[in-house]
């Protein structure tokens, strides 16, 4: 108690701090491989891809965030094990946040592929578990996150399958795959802005205030995917066939229609993973900020303010304007395969896991959840040539980002406790 | 930094343009052959031995293509149309580049006289050999099509109609290559007959390439068939 009274503030100062980096490091990193497909597909170029991604980020972060938030905030650590000490609970998010961010620093400095999702999870999983005690962590919940990791990957690939499916169904195997294009793309536009509308009236807006019953939220969706179809058809009249670059590749123009569509699902891209990311950042800072504000009483059903989200959609934004234009030219540049009819399906897949994760509150790996999704278009004989072996390095960068984000954060744990007492 | 995003390792080379660039290659080679055979007609073996320099040098590009494609497929491929298939159709590409420099190196290691007497009907049987070739890199001329159209049934329909065409001009090569050893028959005793024997042996060769081209043609509907 006495901690907190006495270093709240500096407490607070730091972990907005570590909160901030570690959303400056989602922002400059992670977002590259959202946002990668789009730039790769040359559907869009990096400046308009980091455009998009500022707002759309910041959109999903501050809209559709909390749920996440909530989950790493209090979702995997029993809070009410800290009654007594709650300055452990406060050094132990800022532990985890510390040692996340440390852990991908190097991961990538190596060229390690990890990710965020896991190393924040690793880390709060490690400090409760060994820091305070082995019960302190409630295992139900991190079995169902963990499970998710699995499941994403896998429920994207399925919907990415069909998706693609369809495209070959009402579009390619067509007399007329450029108007038939034409015509069936605005579909696609419409489960975006259907989509991306739903999380946000159901999860989104009840820290702005405003409440609504779900079937309201289904009818404004409705109309919020009309509007997006709307504005997609406008994108659309443009398209006129290109006769010279049909003459080499007939299905030029067809996908000329489709980089229109990969704008949307960009935009749906980048709003699902600031909605699922951002927690990474935020979510032990919010812990952080509500032990400490509250007295060190810890509550179960604090309120996540709401300037808290914006710092990590700051955060996010800062760290794409300073490096992840770099990062999304690396990535884009390895990932030229993915043309626009199939980078679409992908990422609209990937988008729907991910933003369905965002809204049951599971941390999951947007990375993970988009090479599930291409992997479901290469069934769906979409793409030329995949490589199978990513699958084994990304259960490896489970079993080694775990363990690394928990002992790293048991070390800083017990660092801090020894400095504050 | 180097970034290693599993996303960006996930996507291996398409093998696409490569095949069309090696059968492009391919098809470099044989129509270098025409050159060839006018400059050996006019019995002008140094002019022709330029243009067998070009052949083996377009072979030999061919084969590193052919190398290349090898090493970027390897077995931990996943891809809409089997490893195998792919490879024995590349297999069958090289091939026809491979004869256009037999044919080439036969006839220019024995300075062969082609009498005057089947010179046009011999420059009208290789066209036909030539065109064989030309009509199966048309047909992989769409291979990037029918990969784009997830192999639809409508571009393997249109794929199939070409491969049609290709057996029909590897036919006409086959009855070029009957007219051709009759009339070389009925004229076979007024020349040496060691170069008569090489003569056939050469007509054989371009109705071998002929065959490959069409090879590669029954190798492509292998590939894409459901």
């Amino acid at each position: 108690m006495f901690v907190i009274s006495e270093y709240g503030q500096i407490l607070i100062f730091m972990a907005c701090v570590f909160g901030f980096l570690m959303a400056w490091g989602v922002g400059a990193n992670d977002v590259a491989n959202a946002m990668g497909t789009s730039v790769g597909s040359k559907a869009l170029t990096i400046k308009q891809a980091i455009l998009i991604a500022m707002v759309f980020e910041f959109a999903g972060a501050y809209l559709a965030g909390g749920e996440v938030t909530g989950t790493i905030r209090k979702g995997i650590v029993d809070t009410t094990v800290f009654a007594d000490e709650p300055q452990l609970m406060v050094y132990g998010m800022m532990s985890a946040l510390l040692a996340a961010g440390i852990w991908l620093a190097i991961a990538s400095m190596k060229g390690w592929p990890v990710s965020t999702t896991h190393s924040i999870v690793g880390a709060i999983v490690g400090f409760a578990a060994v820091g305070i005690d082995f019960d302190a962590v409630k295992w139900a919940k991190v079995g169902s996150i963990v499970a998710s990791w699995v499941v994403s990957p896998l429920l994207s690939g399925t919907l990415a399958f069909f998706l693609f499916r369809s495209v070959y169904r009402f579009i390619l195997n067509t007399d007329d795959p450029f108007q038939n294009a034409k015509r069936y793309v605005p579909i696609y536009m419409w489960l975006v802005g259907f989509m991306m509308a739903m999380v946000t009236l159901l999860k989104g807006l009840k820290h702005i205030g405003l409440s609504l019953t779900f079937l309201q939220s289904v009818g404004l969706s409705v109309v919020a995917g009309l509007v997006v179809m709307a504005i997609g058809a406008v994108f659309l009249s443009r398209i006129q066939i290109d006769k010279k670059a049909n003459k080499d590749f007939r299905y030029a123009s067809v996908e000329k229609v489709f980089a229109v569509l990969m704008v949307f699902t960009a935009c749906a891209m980048a709003f699902a993973h600031g909605s699922n990311d951002v927690a990474n950042a935020i979510g032990p800072l919010a812990a952080v900020v509500s032990t400490i504000q509250n007295n060190g009483e810890i509550l179960a059903k604090s309120a996540l303010p709401s300037w808290i989200l914006l710092l990590g959609g700051g955060g996010i934004v800062v760290g794409l304007a300073t490096f992840g234009y770099k990062v999304m030219g690396t990535i884009g540049r390895k990932i030229t395969e993915l043309t626009p009819s199939r980078g679409f399906a992908a990422e609209l897949a990937a988008a729907t896991t991910v933003v369905i994760a965002s809204g049951t509150g599971l941390p999951v790996s947007t990375t993970h959840t988009l090479v599930g999704a291409v992997l479901g278009v290469g069934l769906a004989r979409g793409i030329s040539a995949l490589n199978l072996r990513v699958i084994g390095s990304i259960v490896s960068s489970w079993i080694i980002t775990l363990p690394a984000g928990a002992f790293l954060s048991i070390l800083f744990f017990f660092t801090l406790k020894g400095i504050f007492g | 930094m180097s970034v290693s995003s599993p996303l960006s390792q996930l996507f291996g080379r398409s093998p696409v343009k490569p095949m069309q660039k090696h059968i492009s290659k391919a098809h470099a080679c044989t129509k270098a052959l025409q050159p060839f055979f006018e400059a050996a007609m006019a019995n002008d073996y140094k002019k022709a031995e330029k243009y067998r320099e070009e052949i083996t040098r377009l072979e030999s590009e061919a084969d590193d293509m052919k190398r290349d494609i090898r090493a970027h497929l390897p077995n931990s491929l996943f891809m809409p149309v089997p490893r195998q298939d792919l490879l024995e159709l590349l297999s069958m590409q090289d091939r026809i580049a491979n004869r256009a420099k037999d044919i080439s190196g036969i006839m220019l290691g024995r300075e062969m006289r082609i009498p005057e007497e089947i010179q046009p009907l011999m420059a009208k049987y290789l066209k036909a050999a030539v065109n064989t070739s030309k009509r199966a890199k048309e047909a992989m001329g769409e291979l990037d099509e029918l990969y784009e159209t997830g192999f639809s049934s409508k571009e393997v329909e249109l794929v199939n109609k070409m491969l049609d065409k290709l057996d029909d001009q590897e036919h006409k090569t086959d009855e070029f290559e009957i007219k051709m050893r009759r009339s070389l028959r009925d004229i076979e005793t007024n020349y040496p007959p060691l170069e008569m024997m090489f003569l056939y042996k050469v007509i054989e060769m371009i109705g071998d390439l002929a065959d490959v081209s069409q090879r590669v043609g029954s190798r492509l509907q292998i590939l894409i068939a459901k």
